[in-house]
């Protein structure tokens, strides 16, 4: 029987280390090469006299708990990574509102239609620099699970309101003067691998034309990029009155509107006179400035800074536990080793910055492949189809990820740094 | 306190409490070491042995008394200051041979010489000396692991001697090997406090062991009861 039991041990051990060998064969092949040079005893050489090897050899004597307690840690820090990149991504649409732009809807709600002749009566209000009046799509292409955001807008005005759609000259022209031309953004173009010059039906899950069909055919005009890296080009935008005039239900009536004021300090000006002038009408407006609106318009998902800010918390609470229960373990089980240390002459803070530097360097190294995978990861997402603006790792949560990589290595390192530190000799040397 | 003192030991007093009750493990306790001695201290279990190479190494302070060493007083002295001291003056040797298990033989050794402004090219020529001195010069990028017993305890001199400090401090050092090993350890401490002037406290349960020393002294209840030379 305990035959069989061994020769299950070894089955399970020789999977076990087949299965991990991506991970571990990498690594092992880099030290045997490294000691094959002497690479190793070089850079021994080099980082003793600092402590720097010590604390190496103290983190790699037991492979198996590092690679967890790493492992642990990247993910921490690839949830951390990934899910603010997206919450940046959702904020950057309130971020990147133009302080000069406001939004016109009806007050009932934003999904209720105006009537489209309260736009040259909105150009009219002084203050007012510029107006695009937009309608949603509802548009998808070729499967209704390819959802595209397609809006029908004021092709005149469009790229005077929003000029963070950037376009050339000529395309821009081009665009305005096919009633079947489109602009489309760079992520959803690349997403369909749709090029200037191609013709492609876009569908809508809303509207028909008067012969049934819910399919229009468009004509792709320019690939726009965003001014900024964060501008969301996942859009598309194609001719107000060409949808106008094909659809068969509820004509003549738009969406909302964009509306640009001559600067930002006439804002409550121009909002007071648009909703002065259709109040009591059957189609009341209500005026708001754009970040305002992007704000509203995405906390009705729920408050998502909460909602991601506690999935982070609680991943970044479980890996305190883990990393700072192995690093009490480990420390425990070296407290012989510590006794000898101080025995032989050590100072005692000596050993309390050995030990924080070994929980720095876990949580270095967990988090800095944590932090690089979720480039790679925001990458894979930005490449797919999907809704969402760009996510991009900008500097601000590199830095923020970054100091709480430092958080997590003292927190975890500082109660068995503390312990070490105060170690009596004579204690530990009974353990050994 | 001549100038032939390296350790004087004046009225040193040591207590513990555990629980309510005061242990008393040393009362007026005199001890004068000279320099380039090799005194063996034996005595049963309990009777102060390990107490007394724990406030001789600095790893402990007394309760009362004075600790004087090389003309200073030790029992003064911080924790960081005795810290200092231990790595200036004394070399440890242990039972257990207390390696650093991840560290190979040449790293255990260079252990010490990390506390000394030593360069790179210092440390290696010093710990290959040491290596040399105790016959493991093929053995200096062996693991612990990779080593008997009798080498260990090599490496662990070497790592005791490699700052070259006043007194090597011996707790059972021979009390993990066989005979013929243990031997060879104690005539490389003879060696030491011979050719090298170093002077050696060696605690120890073996009356053979201590028959290497010049002098044993006998331990019983926190007192000196007897001295025993060797010629």
């Amino acid at each position: 029987m305990s035959k069989f039991f061994s020769f299950l041990g070894k089955i399970y051990r020789y999977l076990w280390l087949t299965i991990t060998s991506p991970i571990w064969l990498p690594f092992w092949c880099i030290g045997w090469v490294s000691d094959k040079i002497g690479l190793s005893n070089w850079i021994a050489d080099a980082t003793m006299g600092s402590g720097a090897y010590l604390i190496y050899k103290n983190l790699t004597r037991k492979p198996l708990r590092l690679f967890l307690t790493v492992f642990a840690t990247f993910i921490a820090f690839l949830i951390y990574g990934t899910i603010t990149a997206f919450q940046v991504a959702l904020d950057s649409g309130v971020e990147l509102s133009a302080d000069d732009r406001l939004v016109t809807v009806n007050k009932i709600n934003f999904t209720q239609p105006l009537p489209i002749s309260y736009v040259n009566k909105v150009k009219a209000v002084e203050g007012v620099s510029g107006v695009v009046h937009m309608n949603w799509f509802g548009g998808y292409y070729q499967d209704p699970r390819q959802q595209v955001l397609t809006f029908a807008v004021d092709q005149e005005a469009m790229l005077d309101v929003y000029n963070e759609i950037i376009v050339t000259d000529e395309e821009a022209a081009n665009w305005k003067k096919n009633r079947q031309g489109i602009i489309v953004g760079k992520s959803i173009a690349d997403t369909h691998g749709w090029k200037v010059g191609d013709r492609i039906p876009l569908s809508s899950n809303i509207f028909s034309q008067s012969d049934g069909n819910s399919t229009w055919e468009f004509d792709v005009e320019a690939v726009y990029t965003g001014a900024d890296a964060q501008t969301d080009t996942n859009g598309v935008y194609i001719h107000y009155k060409y949808f106008n005039e094909t659809q068969s239900f509820g004509g003549d009536y738009i969406g909302w509107m964009g509306v640009r004021t001559a600067d930002a300090s006439l804002n409550e000006q121009v909002i007071k006179a648009i909703d002065n002038m259709f109040v009591n009408s059957p189609f009341e407006t209500e005026t708001v400035p754009e970040k305002a609106f992007n704000k509203a318009f995405i906390e009705q998902i729920g408050d998502i800074g909460l909602i991601l800010g506690s999935v982070v918390a609680a991943a970044f609470f479980i890996i305190l536990v883990i990393v700072g229960n192995s690093m009490v373990l480990s420390v425990r089980e070296r407290t012989g080793e510590i006794g000898v240390m101080k025995t032989l002459g050590f100072k005692s803070m000596r050993i309390f910055r050995m030990v924080l530097g070994e929980s720095l360097l876990v949580a270095l190294i967990g988090g800095g492949l944590g932090i690089l995978a979720s480039y790679g990861v925001t990458g894979m997402i930005n490449s797919v189809p999907n809704p969402l603006p760009t996510l991009v790792l900008n500097s601000d949560v590199i830095t923020t990820a970054f100091t709480y990589v430092a958080v997590l290595g003292l927190t975890t390192g500082i109660i068995p740094a503390i312990s070490a530190l105060r170690l009596n000799i004579i204690t530990a040397l009974s353990r050994t | 306190m001549t100038n032939e003192t390296l350790y004087d030991l004046r009225a040193v007093e040591k207590s513990f409490v555990k629980g309510k009750e005061r242990i008393t493990v040393f009362d007026q306790l005199d001890m004068s070491i000279k320099k380039g001695d090799f005194l063996a201290i034996m005595g049963p279990s309990g009777s102060g042995k390990t107490t007394l190479l724990n406030l001789l190494g600095g790893v402990d302070q007394p309760t009362g008394g004075e600790v004087w060493f090389d003309d200073a007083r030790v029992d003064t002295l911080s924790e960081t200051q005795l810290a200092q001291w231990r790595a200036n003056n004394v070399g440890f040797i242990f039972q257990f041979y207390n390696l650093m298990p991840m560290l190979n033989a040449a790293r255990n050794i260079e252990l010490p010489l990390l506390l000394t402004n030593l360069s790179k090219k210092q440390r290696k020529k010093s710990i290959e000396t040491a290596l040399e001195l105790v016959g493991l010069a093929d053995r200096s990028k062996h693991m612990p692991s990779e080593m008997s017993g009798g080498q260990q305890q090599r490496v662990a001199i070497a790592r005791a001697i490699i700052s070259d400090p006043k007194l090597l401090l011996c707790d059972e050092p021979t009390g993990d090997l066989d005979r013929k090993t243990a031997d060879e350890i104690l005539e490389m401490l003879q060696l030491l406090n011979r050719e090298f002037g170093k002077t050696i406290v060696m605690v120890t349960h073996d009356p053979s062991a201590a028959k290497f020393a010049k002098r044993t002294l006998h331990l019983d209840k926190g007192e000196f009861v007897e001295e025993d030379l060797v010629s």
